[in-house]
C-alpha cells in the first residue's frame, strides 16, 4: 500500500488507484467533467489538476495519474487554483451564457464548478463557436452549443451501452459530438446520457422546459416496469410526476436505469381510471364507489368459491396481492393466479423461481448461459451488467433459443429444450466450458419457462445446474429472470393455484365453458381478454386498458408512483416503493379497494392499515421482512419430467417500449417505436433525392 | 468546416474494392495481430481513397465492416485527418500552400489561377497549411506530387499538361534541382 501525502496529511492508500480517487479517500472534493467512475478514463477536461511532487513543474490531471509512494499531492495551492481557473475560463469561452433557459439549470456541473472554481468573467472577445444541433430521437434533446467535448455520453454508449453510435468527428475547433449519419440512438439505456451530460447539452427531450430542479418533490421509489426493481427518484410537481432519475444501488441497477422506467411515466396522464365503472345495458357507466360495490356483491354473493377467479397482474404490489388471496381465500375460492403469461413456476422453493447468484453476482462468473431470454429487452440494465461482465474477459457466454444482438457476443448452441437436453448430456462443447468456470451462472427466461413444457425446461435447467455444481453454500448459479414486477411477489406470497384450483388457462378455459362465472382481475392486462367469454368481470386497475374494456365493474386503482408498495425483484430482494403522488379522482390504494370490498362482500379481511397489511405479509413469507436485501432461495427438487416440445425458446417480450398498461399508454414510448422506423426512412429517402 | 455533413453529398448505392486494392488492404490488415485489424484503418482508407477519389459514407461503412469495428469509429478517423476527402473531388486535387512564405512568393495568385481552373471535374481545390516546402515557394500539391516555384505561367503550363492528360515533371517548374540554387550551385565549386 503507498503511502502518499495529501496536503499535508499523510495517508495510505491501496495501490492502483488513481490520485482522484486517492483524494476522494481523503474527503477532498476534486473538480471533474469527463471523469465518471463507471467509465474509462479519458483526461481530456483537465479540471481536476493537482500539483503532484515528485514530478514535472506544472499541474497534473489526477484523473489519470495513478498513486505511487512517497507522493505528496497539494490541492489547494496557487498554482493549482490558477490553473482550475484557466481551463474553467477555456471552457467557458465556447459554452453559451443561455443558463437562464437551459434544462440542465441547478443541477448543472459545469454551473457549480464554475462558482466553486472558475474566473468571474470572461476575457474572450471573439465570436463564440457554433455546432448545428444533433438529432438523437425522441429521447435526448441536444443543444450542442453548450457541449464541452468530455466525451462521457460516447464511452457510456461505446462501453455501457454496447452501441457504438456516439463519436466525435473533426478535430480542434470542429470537433462534434455526433452519430454522424442522424439516427436515432438505438440503446434501450440512452436515457443515462442525459444524467451522464455534466452541461445542459443533452438534456430530456420529454421533459424539455417541463419543470426546474428546485422545484420538484423528489421521492425515493422503486421501478416496476421490468423485473429489476431499479432503485428510482420520482420527481414530482403536484400531482404529476414530472421525470424519473435513478439511484444509486450498487447490487441492482448501479446507476443506469433503461428507457422504459424513466420515459414512461407520461403514460401516467394517459387513459387513466379515475373513477367506478359499472356495465349496464352493455356500456360502462360511471358510477360511484358505492354502487360498484353493490354490484359485485349482488353477483359474487350467489356464486361458490369454485365458480370465482382471480388473476393478479404483473405490476401489483405486494400489500394487495396479499389483500387479494385473503379475499378468494374467504370466498372459497382456490382459483387464483399470478402468473400472467403461464410461466411453469409452481411456488416450490424459493431457490426455483428467483435469481439466486443475485444481479451482483453477474459480476463473479465466468461462465453465463442464457436460455430463453433477451435479457436486452427485458432488462437492460441487467443486459448492460452482463456486458460489463463480458468487457472485464473470460467469461464464456453461450445462449439457447431466440437470441438478438446483445450487445456482447454470444455462442449460439441451438433453438430449443433439444439443444438444452444435449447440453445437460454433456453432448456440446459448451457444456466444459460451463464446467471449466468456478461461478457457472445459467440464466433461464420466461421464453423458457412460459410454454406448455415449461415444467421440463425447469427441471432439466435444474439438473444442469446440479450437474456443473452450480448451487454450493458459497454460490448459486441458478438464475430465473422475470419480465413481470410482481412475479416473485406474487410467488412468495403464494398467488398459485390452492387445491383442485385453476391456473391462468385453466380459468380462461373455464370462462370459455362456463364454468367459471366470476373473474376478478387486478391490473391483469396481459391474458386474452377474448377468451373470458360470458363471465362477471371486475377489474382492479389504473388504465383503461385491455383488462378495464372488458370488465363489467371497474373498479380505479393506483399505479407504482401513487401507492406505498412492496415489490420484490427477480433476485428476491424486497423493496419498497413510497408514494409520490396521489391517485386522481376517486381512484384508491389497491390493498384499500380489497379491504372495503371483504367488508361488503361479509368476508373482512384481518388489517385496517398498511403496517398491519406489511405485518400480515411477513406472516405469509418471512423474506418480506428483510427490506432492500436478498433473501437466499431454498434449493430441492422441483418442474416435473414430462416431454419436450419442439418450439424454439423465444423472449414474450416482442416489443421493448410497450409491456405494460402505463408503457402501452405513453406517447414517448409510441414515438420511441416510430422513430426508429422514420430515421431509416428518411435518410433512404434524402439520399435518394440526392441521386 | 473540414467535416461534411453525410447529408450534402451524393449517395453512392455501392463500394467494392477493385482486386488490386482488396490486395493491398489485406496486406495492411495482416500487419497487424489478430483481433487488432482495426489498426491498418487509416492505411484503408486511403486505399479506398485512391480508388474512388474520395470516402463516400457507403465507402466507409465497407471499411467498418472490413476491419469489424463499428461505422462511428471510421467516420471519427475520416474526420480527423483533413488528407481524407469527404466529398467527390476532381480527378486532381489541387492542394495550394498560403502559409506565410508561400504567401509573400505570391500564393494569392496561384490561388486564384487554381480556383479558376477548379471545375469540379478534373480540377479540385483546396486551400492547405504549410506543405513543408517553403524553400521552393510558391508549392502546389496536386495528388501525390508537390509542384514548386510556381508562378501564373508556369501553373497553367503544368495545368495545360494534365487536361492534355500528360503527367508533367514534379519538382521545381524553374531551372533549379530540387531545393539548390537557381541555375547551377553557387558555393562549394571548386574541385
Amino acid at each position: 500500500m503507498p503511502k502518499i501525502k495529501i496536503d499535508g496529511v499523510e495517508m495510505e492508500v491501496p495501490a492502483g488507484i488513481t490520485i482522484l480517487q486517492a483524494c476522494e479517500l481523503a474527503g477532498l472534493e476534486i473538480p471533474r467533467f469527463c471523469y465518471h467512475e463507471r467509465l474509462s478514463i479519458a483526461g481530456n477536461c483537465r479540471m481536476c489538476l493537482v500539483e503532484v511532487k515528485p514530478g514535472p513543474p506544472k499541474p497534473q490531471a489526477s484523473c489519470a495519474l495513478p498513486v505511487a509512494d512517497k507522493q505528496e499531492i497539494f490541492t489547494t495551492t496557487p498554482m493549482v487554483q490558477k490553473a482550475r481557473r484557466g481551463v474553467m475560463e477555456f471552457l467557458l469561452i465556447n459554452h453559451p451564457l443561455d443558463c437562464p433557459i437551459c434544462d440542465q439549470g441547478g443541477e448543472c456541473d459545469l454551473q457549480d464548478q464554475a462558482m466553486g472554481y472558475g474566473f468571474d468573467r470572461s476575457r474572450y472577445h471573439e465570436n463564440k463557436r457554433a455546432v448545428p444541433d444533433k438529432e438523437l430521437g425522441p429521447l435526448v434533446k441536444t443543444s450542442m452549443n453548450r457541449c464541452i467535448h468530455c466525451t462521457r455520453c460516447i464511452r457510456f454508449a461505446t462501453e455501457v451501452a454496447g452501441t457504438e453510435e456516439l463519436g466525435a468527428t473533426g478535430r480542434g475547433e470542429s470537433m462534434e459530438v455526433t452519430t454522424y449519419v442522424e439516427h436515432a440512438l438505438t440503446s434501450e439505456l440512452s436515457g443515462n446520457l442525459v444524467d451522464l451530460c455534466p452541461v445542459g447539452a443533452l438534456t430530456s427531450k420529454p421533459y424539455a422546459f417541463e419543470a426546474r430542479s428546485w422545484e420538484l418533490t423528489k421521492t425515493e421509489s422503486v421501478d416496476v416496469m421490468d423485473a429489476l426493481g431499479s432503485n428510482i427518484r420520482v420527481d414530482t410537481r403536484g400531482a404529476q410526476v414530472m421525470r424519473v432519475l435513478p439511484r444509486l444501488n450498487d447490487d441492482v441497477n448501479e446507476e443506469w436505469i433503461s428507457d422504459k422506467t424513466r420515459h414512461a411515466i407520461d403514460g401516467l396522464r394517459y387513459q387513466r381510471l379515475d373513477r367506478p365503472y359499472v356495465r349496464k345495458g352493455g356500456k360502462l357507466v360511471e358510477a360511484t364507489w358505492d354502487q360498484a360495490f353493490t354490484a359485485i356483491a349482488e353477483k359474487l354473493g350467489k356464486l361458490e368459491g369454485a365458480k370465482i377467479a382471480a388473476i393478479a397482474g404483473d405490476q401489483c404490489d405486494a400489500e394487495s396481492m396479499v389483500a387479494l388471496k385473503d379475499l378468494m381465500a374467504g370466498l372459497g375460492s382456490p382459483n387464483i393466479d399470478c402468473r400472467q403469461d403461464g410461466a411453469r413456476l409452481e411456488g416450490g422453493p424459493r431457490g426455483s423461481y428467483i435469481f439466486n447468484a443475485g444481479i451482483r453476482g453477474i459480476d463473479q462468473a465466468d461462465a453465463i448461459l442464457l436460455v430463453g431470454t433477451n435479457p436486452r429487452w427485458e432488462a437492460p440494465v441487467l443486459n448492460a451488467r452482463i456486458r460489463k461482465r463480458y468487457l472485464h474477459g473470460r467469461c464464456a457466454i453461450g445462449g439457447i433459443g431466440l437470441i438478438d444482438d446483445l450487445s456482447y457476443p454470444v455462442e449460439r448452441l441451438g433453438m430449443g429444450p433439444a439443444s438444452l437436453r444435449e447440453l445437460v448430456d454433456g453432448k456440446l462443447g459448451f457444456f466444459e466450458k460451463l464446467k471449466a468456470g468456478k461461478n457457472p451462472l445459467i440464466i433461464l427466461g420466461m421464453g423458457a419457462l412460459a410454454r406448455p413444457d415449461g415444467a421440463a425446461v425447469l427441471a432439466l435447467a435444474r439438473e444442469l445446474a446440479d450437474k456443473l455444481g452450480a448451487v454450493r453454500d458459497d454460490w448459486n448459479g441458478f438464475a430465473v429472470l422475470h419480465t413481470a414486477a410482481a412475479r416473485v411477489g406474487g410467488l412468495d406470497l403464494g398467488l398459485v393455484p390452492g387445491e383442485g384450483g385453476r391456473d391462468v388457462e385453466g380459468i380462461l378455459a373455464g370462462c370459455e365453458k362456463g364454468e367459471i362465472a366470476a373473474v376478478y382481475l387486478l391490473a391483469a392486462d396481459e391474458i386474452a381478454t377474448k377468451r373470458l367469454g360470458k363471465a362477471f368481470v371486475i377489474y382492479q386497475g389504473h388504465h383503461g386498458d385491455a383488462g378495464a374494456n372488458r370488465a363489467d365493474v371497474v373498479l380505479p386503482g393506483a399505479a407504482y408512483t401513487e401507492k406505498p408498495g412492496a415489490y420484490v425483484n427477480t433476485e428476491g430482494r424486497m423493496q419498497l416503493a413510497r408514494r409520490a403522488a396521489y391517485p386522481p379522482g376517486d381512484a384508491r390504494e389497491d390493498w384499500a379497494i380489497l379491504r372495503a370490498l371483504s367488508d361488503r362482500l361479509g368476508k373482512t379481511l384481518p388489517y385496517d392499515t398498511l403496517e398491519q397489511v406489511r405485518e400480515r405479509l411477513v406472516c405469509v413469507n418471512k423474506s418480506f421482512a428483510a427490506i432492500d436485501q436478498q433473501q437466499a432461495g431454498g434449493w430441492g427438487t422441483f418442474g416435473a419430467s414430462g416431454p419436450l416440445g419442439d418450439a424454439m425458446f423465444a423472449s414474450p417480450i416482442a416489443n421493448f417500449y410497450m409491456t405494460c398498461a402505463i408503457s402501452r399508454s405513453s406517447r414517448t414510448m409510441a414515438e420511441c417505436i416510430a422513430s426508429r422506423e422514420e430515421f431509416a426512412q428518411r435518410y433512404l429517402a434524402r439520399a435518394r433525392r440526392m441521386g | 468546416m473540414i467535416t461534411a455533413d453525410p447529408m450534402d453529398v451524393p449517395y453512392v448505392e455501392e463500394f467494392r474494392f477493385l482486386p488490386e486494392y482488396l490486395e493491398k488492404a489485406k496486406a495492411l490488415i495482416a500487419n497487424y495481430p489478430p483481433g487488432r485489424q482495426a489498426s491498418a484503418v487509416i492505411g484503408v482508407l486511403d486505399l479506398v481513397q485512391r480508388q474512388e477519389g474520395w470516402l463516400s459514407r457507403t465507402a466507409m461503412d465497407e471499411v467498418a465492416k472490413l476491419l469489424d469495428m463499428a461505422p462511428i469509429r471510421v467516420y471519427e478517423i475520416a474526420t480527423f485527418y483533413t488528407m481524407f476527402q469527404l466529398k467527390p473531388k476532381g480527378k486532381y486535387l489541387l492542394q495550394v500552400c498560403t502559409t506565410t512564405p508561400c504567401w509573400l512568393r505570391g500564393s494569392d495568385a496561384i490561388m486564384k489561377a487554381c480556383e479558376h481552373a477548379a471545375d469540379g471535374k478534373t480540377f479540385s481545390v483546396q486551400e492547405v497549411e504549410c506543405l513543408g516546402a517553403c524553400v521552393n515557394a510558391p508549392v502546389v500539391q496536386i495528388n501525390d506530387d508537390f509542384y514548386e516555384d510556381l508562378d501564373e505561367a508556369s501553373l497553367q503550363k503544368v495545368l495545360d499538361a494534365f487536361r492534355r492528360g500528360e503527367t508533367p515533371k514534379p519538382g521545381p517548374q524553374v531551372d533549379r534541382q530540387t531545393s539548390a540554387p537557381e541555375g547551377g550551385p553557387t558555393t562549394l565549386r571548386s574541385e
